[in-house]
């Protein structure tokens, strides 16, 4: 079976088929070729398939919990909207895990059954949002790193991760569109909002730096073509981060990029005067999300998530 | 009996959200192949969650059993990305006349980073009630990823907008 065909191994084909939990969506891993790119390592894919796609599953289900709480129906529809987006790219993601590792897990099965420690997705993914502040502060980060990666992610060796970046690029194109509008809203907007939009970014500064550091998986991948090394992305993410903070009023103007390169999330001593952190080695020794290590906020969305697969363990309906 | 060719049938089938234009003329539907084994068709997501996948490929196997062709199978396929520039003229009619502002042009992407957007993109969607053109956004998110909520200065209503992929 050809690369073009794969795709459709990935959706059921049963007219009962809905797509939830238990609901016999177990079908889509039968048929799927187990190809894959020349010198590249099942495992280490399954496991870079997993980080893009726990990424999106668990900002999804956060994303999930803002409806109904959020400020205006309209704002409603975009979390869901953009929730639904990140779950389909999961899917997709979390299906191509199991098949790149062959035990023949499928998309509930790592949804569903796996423990905090088996998740790969970046902290920043799973952080409670303390207001709506918080959450586009957020939404921006990841969305605006998210891109980047999916954008690069285009031209991978790997027919399948291509296809779902490119997929992607165009959804979170919007995302990160309707989250920095939010950001810049706030911030340049009455006296108390915009103490709040500054509040929300400066928690959320001294997080960013996990965005950027290099597993040895994405490297690996990385070298042969297939994945996207993260460091990469710091250049551009600085530079849309500093213009939309700058154009929120967050960030003196004076705080350009001019002449130079972007200040560096990681060492550049220059990074806090235009509001990214420095101090790069506490970072790293903050729990690292790529490496199965969690905040608690992680177990507590899994008790959430998980709980009816838990609770009726094979469940079918 | 069999009633018309397979591509007909299937063409005929109307989305489940905007039953108003059929999945031919949304332009998801990329192939339909008719074999001695039975039918085969390939369709494409307009998002990668669109939650009417299943619909769609259940009104398809639907349609055709009714037309009297005996195996069908619904494939999915994620590449090439849907665009709205896929959307067929008698589509974007259609769309217009259920008060549905069809897209404009995809944005042609240009080499470097993805640039972005502070302000509602300056998109000029012209209100499908009466006409006038300089219409603005009241949401980037509307009922289905697929659209946005607009407003008409001159008539004053709102109505959605099919966004351009």
């Amino acid at each position: 079976m050809a690369f073009d065909d794969a795709y459709h191994a990935l959706t059921d084909h049963d007219d009962d088929a809905r797509w939830a939990y238990g609901t016999g969506f177990t079908d889509p891993l039968a048929g799927v070729p187990g190809d894959l790119p020349d010198g590249v390592d099942r495992t280490e894919l399954a496991a870079y398939c997993l980080m893009l796609g726990d990424d999106a599953l668990i900002l999804s289900h956060r994303l999930q919990q803002w409806v109904t709480r959020s400020p205006e129906l309209e704002d409603e529809l975009a979390l869901a909207n953009i929730g639904l987006d990140l779950l389909g790219q999961a899917r997709l993601l979390l299906t191509r895990a199991g098949v790149a590792e062959g035990w023949g897990r499928d998309e509930d099965d790592l949804a569903m059954r796996r423990d905090p420690s088996g998740f790969r997705n970046v902290c920043l993914a799973e952080r409670a949002d303390a207001d709506f502040a918080h959450l586009v502060a957020r939404l921006f980060a990841l969305s605006t790193w998210r891109l980047a990666l999916l954008d690069r992610l285009t031209a991978s060796r790997d027919p399948m991760l291509a296809a779902i970046a490119a997929k992607g690029v165009k959804e979170v194109t919007y995302h990160r569109d309707y989250a920095a509008q939010w950001v810049v809203r706030l911030g340049d907007g009455t006296p108390l909002s915009h103490d709040r939009m500054l509040a929300a970014v400066e928690t959320l500064t001294p997080q960013l730096a996990e965005l950027f550091r290099s597993h040895p998986t994405e490297i690996g991948l990385a070298s042969v073509g297939v994945a996207v090394d993260p460091a990469t992305l710091e250049a551009e993410f600085t530079q849309v981060w500093t213009h939309v903070l700058q154009t929120a009023t967050l960030l003196p103007p004076t705080a350009s990029l001019g002449g130079g390169a972007a200040p560096s999330l990681a060492c550049d001593p220059a990074a806090e005067v235009s509001g990214v952190p420095a101090g790069i080695e506490q970072e790293r020794a903050r729990p690292w999300g790529r490496d199965g290590e969690h905040t608690p906020a992680l177990a507590e969305i899994l008790d959430e998530m998980q709980g009816v697969a838990r609770s009726v363990p094979g469940g079918v309906w | 009996m069999v009633t018309g060719t397979a591509a007909e049938v299937v063409g005929a089938v109307t989305d489940p959200e905007l039953p108003m234009i059929t999945l031919a003329e949304l332009g998801v539907i990329r192939e339909v192949r008719q074999g001695e084994g039975g039918v085969l068709v390939t369709i494409t997501p307009t998002y990668s969650g669109c939650p009417a996948m299943e619909s769609i490929r259940a009104d398809i196997r639907t349609a055709l059993r009714r037309a009297g062709f005996g195996r069908a199978e619904v494939r999915t396929v994620i590449a090439p990305p849907w665009t709205t520039d896929w959307i067929s003229e008698s589509g974007r009619r259609k769309l217009a006349e259920a008060g549905i502002a069809p897209p404009g042009a995809a944005p042609v992407r240009a080499t470097g980073p993805i640039p972005i957007s502070l302000s509602p993109r300056p998109t000029a969607v012209a209100c499908p009630r009466c006409g006038h053109t300089d219409t603005e956004t009241l949401a980037a998110f509307g009922a289905t990823a697929c659209r946005e909520l607009r407003r008409c200065p001159a008539c004053r209503e709102p109505f959605e907008h099919m966004r351009e992929i």
